[in-house]
């Protein structure tokens, strides 16, 4: 019935028009499978057996394919420690941000707010400008916050840009609920926590995705503060294995010649992209609900 | 209008009064709500600026900043003057400024065709594959592109070729763009996407009653309720045109093609870090930062200009 009423529609159209709905169908079509073809080729190539894959890639001799590269990868204790450490470091950023940001966006949002013009400046300088890398470094370095967790979780836990997000999103809920608050002689942190962050939890949930992604994701700063493999996120473990081919010994030392080390390092990126790239395509669909809000947010301020 | 100077004093005094009465009936704003944020600011934003120092000495970390000594604009003439300076600057500048032509229209584009789905199910599904690789990290980016590129990969496979793309420095910058297009584009079309959708109703369907075609939608009815969401966008982006992300350029460097995809940030990186040589890097790393503060405020002035007073 819906369906009908759809094609009618697009019988309806005039003939140009028609055209470039077609034309406007093909590039869109032809986009959406530029995004699932390479996913397709290293799912189905992450079976191939090694020596085929280095020699003519992809093959569809099912008598030769293999699960080696998943067995290996998943037997091996570097990529569960890369798992264990990203999920803590990314909870822990994600709390640690969003609880500092929050807080900073609440005197932010507030007209009568002393001062809120000072902070401003403060805060909207450091978006453009910074001492850059080096002296960073070595504040770090003087703080004696190298190879510990602090210096992933707390340099960079106040986001500027966050803090106008919600600010904006506390400025869009009516004032008459802070009077009635203020009548009934609530302090600063009742209201704050009792009336105003129950009504936004849309925005909280939207800027804890995207930190808590944006943690996961990221290797600079792993990179150059942490040194100990025990403190390695997934994504450095990752870069050693898909960018410098350099496997984790245990998984190819078994192997006798160094060409059949390095076929087997190729055939473990294919199964290393599938297996860390998983739990996030899985939560995936759940979290598309929090993105338009979000955008939308952000565009309020532009 | 003449006011005695008791008079002037005593409305002072009133008004620091006030001030003190409004900090101690609002000390947790301060105390509470503030505090954490703007400490963190000072001492992991602003402390670090101090350090900028280091670019004007011969820094060694042992003696520290004061024991160091000062050698003025040493460093910036010696990375000025060095042939590698024009390279980096211009590999810097190619790839943002390439980057933003061929990234920088895809998502609007993209939102546009988008817009002319008619089921809005089946939109959704469609969003939902656009919208993925955004949440793809740097470093599985990099190693699917650097899979698909390999002499025996999909693209090779599908071109009946097997070149090397990843060593060829022609290559790096169309491979880096592409590859910014493949993850970033879906995701960037949404803001364009919500604008689209805000556009009004009724003026779409007098359009179409009127028999207006689809160009003629778009000129009408689309393109201006997304025209102020493209300028602000276009302008943060010229505005981050020097800050090209560190992450994914390091990750596609090889040792062959460095000639097209050493740019300022890699090499700040690899000087400071990698080399020790601290004092340069930090020099680089600031000529760099002013640049890009230079673009942001010219760009801003411009904007000012056109947009009748109203800055950013």
């Amino acid at each position: 019935m819906n369906k009908k009423k759809k094609k009618s529609e697009f019988a309806k159209l005039p003939a140009g028009d028609k055209v470039l709905m077609l034309f406007a169908y093909t590039i869109l079509g032809l986009f959406l499978i530029a995004i699932i073809l390479p996913v397709i080729y290293i799912i189905l190539a992450s079976f191939v057996d090694p020596i085929t894959l280095q020699n003519s890639g992809l093959s569809f001799d099912f008598s030769k394919w293999t699960t080696t590269a998943y067995q290996r990868v998943l037997s091996n204790s570097q990529i569960w420690v890369g798992f264990k450490n990203a999920l803590i470091y990314s909870i822990l950023f994600t709390i640690i941000s969003v609880v500092v940001t929050l807080l900073a966006a609440y005197p932010m949002s507030r007209a009568d707010f002393k001062g809120r013009g000072f902070f401003n400046t403060i805060f909207v300088i450091t978006m453009f400008f910074g001492g850059g890398l080096i002296p960073t470094y070595l504040l770090i370095a003087n703080l004696n916050m190298l190879d510990t967790i602090w210096a992933i979780l707390i340099p960079g836990a106040f986001s500027v840009w966050n803090m106008i997000i919600a600010r904006t999103y506390y400025m869009g809920i009516p004032r008459d609920l802070q009077e009635a608050a203020e009548i009934d002689g609530a302090t600063e942190m009742v209201y704050f926590f009792k009336i105003l962050l129950p009504v936004c939890t849309p925005i909280i949930a939207t800027i804890s995705m995207w930190q808590f992604v944006g943690m996961w994701n990221s290797y600079f700063d792993a990179m150059i503060y942490l040194n100990s493999a025990s403190k390695q996120p997934l994504q450095l473990v990752l870069r050693a294995i898909l960018i410098q081919s350099q496997p984790q010994p245990g998984m190819v030392s078994d192997m006798q010649s160094t060409a059949a080390r390095a076929q087997l390092a190729e055939l473990l990126k294919y199964a290393t992209i599938i297996i860390s790239s998983l739990p996030l395509m899985i939560m995936y669909p759940f979290f598309q609900k929090y993105f338009d809000n979000g955008i939308m947010a952000g565009a309020v301020k532009g | 209008m003449s006011k005695t100077p008791v008079a002037a004093a005593a409305k002072g005094g009133s008004k620091m009064h006030n001030t003190l009465v409004y900090l101690r009936q609002h000390w947790q704003l301060y105390v509470l709500f503030m505090l954490p944020a703007f400490a963190l600011t000072v001492i992991f934003r602003y402390v670090p600026m101090g350090g900028i120092l280091i670019a004007f000495m011969e820094y060694n970390p042992i003696r520290g900043i004061l024991g160091s000594e000062w050698v003025g604009f040493e460093h910036f003439n010696r990375f000025l003057s060095s042939p590698d300076f024009m390279r980096y600057l211009m590999n810097t500048l190619k790839l943002s400024v390439f980057g933003l032509l061929w990234g920088f229209p895809a998502p609007i584009l993209l939102a546009f065709l988008l817009n002319r789905i008619l089921s809005s199910k089946i939109k959704q599904k469609i969003q939902l594959v656009l919208y993925m690789p955004n949440f793809i990290s740097v470093i599985v980016l990099c190693g699917i592109v650097r899979i698909m590129l390999a002499p025996t990969g999909m693209i090779n496979m599908l071109l009946g070729t097997s070149t090397n793309f990843m060593t060829m420095p022609s290559a790096f910058r169309t491979i880096y763009i592409a590859s910014g297009i493949w993850q970033g584009a879906g995701w960037a079309s949404i803001i364009y996407t919500a604008a689209l959708s805000n556009a009004s109703k009724e003026l779409k369907e007098a359009a179409v009653i009127d028999g207006a075609n689809i160009i003629q939608q778009i000129k009408a009815v689309e393109w201006p309720a997304i025209k102020d969401t493209v300028l602000i966008q276009f302008i943060m982006s010229v505005g981050n045109i020097m800050s090209v992300g560190f992450e994914k350029a390091y990750a596609l460097q090889t040792d062959l093609n460095l000639n097209a995809s050493e740019i300022i940030s890699t090499y700040v990186y690899k000087k400071g870090l990698l080399d020790g040589d601290y004092g340069f890097s930090t020099a680089v790393g600031l000529f760099n930062t002013v640049i890009n503060v230079i673009l942001l405020i010219s760009m801003n002035a411009l904007v000012k200009k056109m947009n009748d007073g109203k800055g950013i």
